[in-house]
């Protein structure tokens, strides 16, 4: 009964290449032992590895103190939000998984793959022994919703597009309402108060929403023909890239104070998202410039041919195409931009990297260096390498780049 | 007849030129509000704008300086000193990320698999962690965890490696340095001289020669000489060997490397170089496989297929990027403030706290960056344009 019928091949049919197999051994030979410099490569890099990392796992997993990171958790996720409002950072980050799964499902229907490992990092950190049974219950729920948000996507695909593009566009003001409050439903958490990832978070993104609509206008007056603005758009873009964030962090933090009319005063916080937004913008207005210059001439030849006006040619035909075509670099501006935000810890704020020198200064954590900075580390890390993952199926799944 | 002309408020010239000059406007307008505010303020609090805080004394110490330095100098030379600290770390740093990023780059592309991967756990390491974060682990979790002077690891030489940083041999220069200076030019004329002349045969000939490899041969042949001449002379070597003691506790004499200096380079080039691996990854991606094949069929081995076919194509790829890494590189360098460095920034720092100098402070700091920008891009713009494809 195992013979199968002979499959019949057609002429027309492509017949896939056949793939290579090996052996243990000779996969071995043809990757390490191929030739015998090779041999001998394969063999110090062997000893060097085995050197450096059986120092590194002992000290991990035997020496190390992790109790530093453990009682101070909530330090690094959050700063001093009052513990009595964190429900406000959940129901943020629940209508992110809503929004999230909801877009899964619509724009992504294929993809199976990363859909699966966004529910299954929930959990695990659900999972986690040392999280407060609120965070515990709370992961779990932020799992469940995404899912539900997938599952409404996929029993509605049609009448759920509308509300994804509101819920897509509003959560930015969400957000930043939900944790900074409004009076009277919400009490005022005042931004000395925001810390940690949290801060880290909200930098990044509001350093990129807001400056999108800058850069954007500063990329057409690069592009544009008028000299005055041309010119001024390409200082301003030119000087902010020639400097340091730093610098312009420590401008933002010192002189920003001295531009306002006396009286009126902003905080540590909001002057280091103003010095954020108008760093990024110099940098989005040259992403956005690289794909301004990608749309060929003919499709602004053929809207002028259609009688639109400039402004039309621009806001329906050019900008939509450019701005598509720049998804991955932005996504790419993004992720540099979310490790940049550690550069506050330098004028004083208290996010992820400025929270780890006050961790630090507690008397019983004296000296647990190595084990905070590897764990900030390994956050930054495990976000940035999540995004970019990410955005790489995203541009595949979605053909972005590809015209 | 009557001449048809559009009305000027439908001609898009002077519709241009209107919209310019409302822009123009407002922007003047809102500066001079900016500015209107900042004077007001400086104002009140009896600091107007003006440089002569830098002829001022200082009174700080600065822990490194490549020119003499101390506290009874002005501010104007301890922003000169954070300058060239900032000079100095870029400089090394760009050499030695060059060299890393490569050799990374190169075993990101190696047949051998555990090489290979390696490079990639490196590269997708490195690039997913902030420099800040990196720099500070660096700083506090390995340079700060070297033993104590006293048990400190001496190294042959002796270099004594510690929590102090490293001190190890240098030489000195003696009475007859000077002397050897001009030797060191004459290598110097002598070396271009042979480049010039190689390379000229080179294009006469068709058969370059190894152009680096022999004007490199010639200066250091002229050094030794002059070295072993200036020697047999004036009996005094031009300089001296001079050997780091251990001296209650510290250590004297040698090259002392603080852990700031160590930490701060070697993030920045372990930082810098995951970057230049993919930049030169890319680069000689681009080389078509059919290039490599065509030189290899026309009796080309393996490294010269590599120096005369491959690398010539490669670098021009890599040229405008491996420029930005480097920019990068040198504004990186001002987070050595984090970690206690007195480069420019942390030297400005200082100022600003000690004189409440802020606008100052900030066009100087900007100037002096936005110079180092202009400058290394105006040499890489050259060298790239030099090493550009010349098409017919």
């Amino acid at each position: 009964m195992m013979n199968r019928e002979p499959k019949q091949y057609s002429s027309g049919e492509v017949l896939a290449p056949p793939t290579e197999r090996y052996t243990i051994l000779g996969w071995l030979h043809k990757n390490l032992f191929s030739t015998w410099y090779y041999t001998l490569l394969t063999l110090v890099t062997l000893y060097i590895l085995y050197a450096i990392l059986k120092p590194t796992l002992i000290w991990i997993f035997t020496q190390a103190q992790w109790q530093v990171v453990v009682v101070n958790l909530r330090l690094f996720m959050v700063g001093q939000y009052p513990k009595d409002q964190l429900f406000r950072i959940w129901l943020a980050l629940d209508l992110l998984a809503f929004t999230v799964g909801l877009a899964w499902a619509l724009l992504l229907p294929k993809e199976r793959r990363v859909g699966l490992v966004l529910l299954v990092i929930p959990l695990l950190l659900a999972a986690l022994p040392f999280i407060s049974s609120y965070s515990r219950i709370n992961w779990i729920l932020f799992a469940v919703i995404g899912f539900v948000g997938w599952a409404i996507g996929k029993w509605q695909p049609k009448r759920m597009r509308r509300p994804l593009i509101v819920l897509m566009l509003g959560y930015f003001p969400i957000l930043i309402l939900l944790i900074s409050g409004f009076e009277p439903i919400l009490k005022l958490v005042k931004t000395n108060y925001w810390g940690g990832l949290l801060l880290t978070m909200l930098l990044a993104v509001v350093g990129i929403t807001l400056s999108f609509p800058l850069g954007i206008l500063l990329a057409l007056g690069r592009q544009s023909k008028l000299p005055i603005v041309k010119t001024f758009s390409i200082l301003y873009i030119e000087m902010v890239r020639g400097v340091p964030l730093v610098t312009i962090l420590f401008m933002a933090q010192l002189m920003l104070p001295l531009f306002l009319p006396p009286g009126l005063k902003i905080d540590n916080v909001l002057r280091a998202m103003a010095g954020m937004v108008l760093f990024a913008a110099a940098y989005m207005a040259e992403n956005v410039r690289g794909g301004l210059q990608a749309i060929p001439k003919g499709q602004h030849e053929a809207a002028w041919a259609l009688g639109l006006n400039g402004f039309q040619t621009m806001f329906y035909i050019i900008l939509p195409q450019a701005l598509r075509n720049v998804i991955p670099v932005i996504v790419g501006q993004f992720i540099a931009l979310f490790k940049d935000t550690s550069l506050v810890a330098i004028v004083g704020l208290l996010d992820l990297l400025g929270i780890a020198s006050t961790v630090l200064a507690q008397p019983e954590f004296i000296g647990r260096q190595r084990e905070v900075y590897l764990f900030i580390a390994l956050i930054y890390w495990v976000f940035s390498y999540a995004m970019s993952y990410a955005s790489r199926r995203l541009e595949v799944a979605l053909g972005v780049g590809e015209r | 007849m009557k001449e048809t002309t559009i009305p000027f408020w439908r001609d898009e010239r002077v519709l241009q030129w209107i919209a310019q000059i409302i822009f123009l406007i407002v922007v003047v307008a809102s500066g001079a509000y900016l500015y209107h505010n900042m004077m007001t303020a400086l104002a009140q609090r009896g600091l107007l704008p003006s440089f002569h805080f830098l002829k001022l004394t200082a009174g700080f110490d600065i822990g490194e300086h490549l020119i003499p330095y101390s506290r009874n100098d002005t501010y104007g030379r301890a922003l000169l000193v954070g300058i060239l600290n900032t000079i100095e770390v870029s400089f090394l740093g760009i050499i030695f990320a060059t060299i890393l990023g490569i050799i990374i780059g190169v075993m990101r592309l190696s047949q051998n698999w555990l090489l290979n991967k390696i490079a990639s756990v490196y590269i997708e390491i490195i690039r997913n962690v902030p420099l800040l974060v990196l720099l500070v682990f660096w700083y506090t979790g390995v340079f700060l965890q070297f033993p104590r002077l006293k048990e400190a690891k001496i190294l042959p030489g002796p270099t004594y490696v510690s929590n102090r940083g490293v001190a190890m041999p240098w030489g000195k220069p003696t009475e007859t340095w000077h002397i050897y200076l001009y030797v060191l030019a004459l290598g110097l004329i002598l070396a271009a001289i042979v480049w010039w002349r190689l390379t000229l045969i080179g294009k006469r000939t068709g058969r370059m020669p190894l152009v680096t490899v022999w004007s490199t041969l010639t200066f250091l042949g002229v050094a030794l000489l002059g070295w072993i001449g200036i020697t047999l002379i004036y009996h005094q070597a031009p300089l001296a060997l001079d050997r780091p003691e251990l001296k209650g506790l510290r250590t004297v004499g040698g090259l002392e490397l603080t852990p700031e200096f160590l930490a701060l380079l070697s993030g920045l080039v372990f930082y810098t170089a995951a970057f230049i691996a993919e930049v030169v990854r890319a680069g000689i991606q681009s080389v078509s496989k059919g290039q490599v094949e065509a030189a290899r069929a026309l009796g080309l081995n393996g490294f010269q297929t590599l120096r005369l076919v491959v690398f010539p194509q490669a670098l021009r790829v890599i040229v405008p990027p491996m420029t930005s890494q480097y920019l990068n590189l040198t504004k990186n360098s001002s987070l050595a403030v984090f970690i206690g460095f007195p480069d420019l920034y942390s030297v400005a720092g200082t100022i600003h706290n000690q004189t409440g100098r802020a606008v100052e402070v900030t066009i100087l700091m900007m100037a002096v960056y936005l110079s180092f920008s202009l400058m290394t891009s105006v040499f890489m713009n050259w060298y790239n344009k030099k090493i550009r494809l010349v098409e017919r």
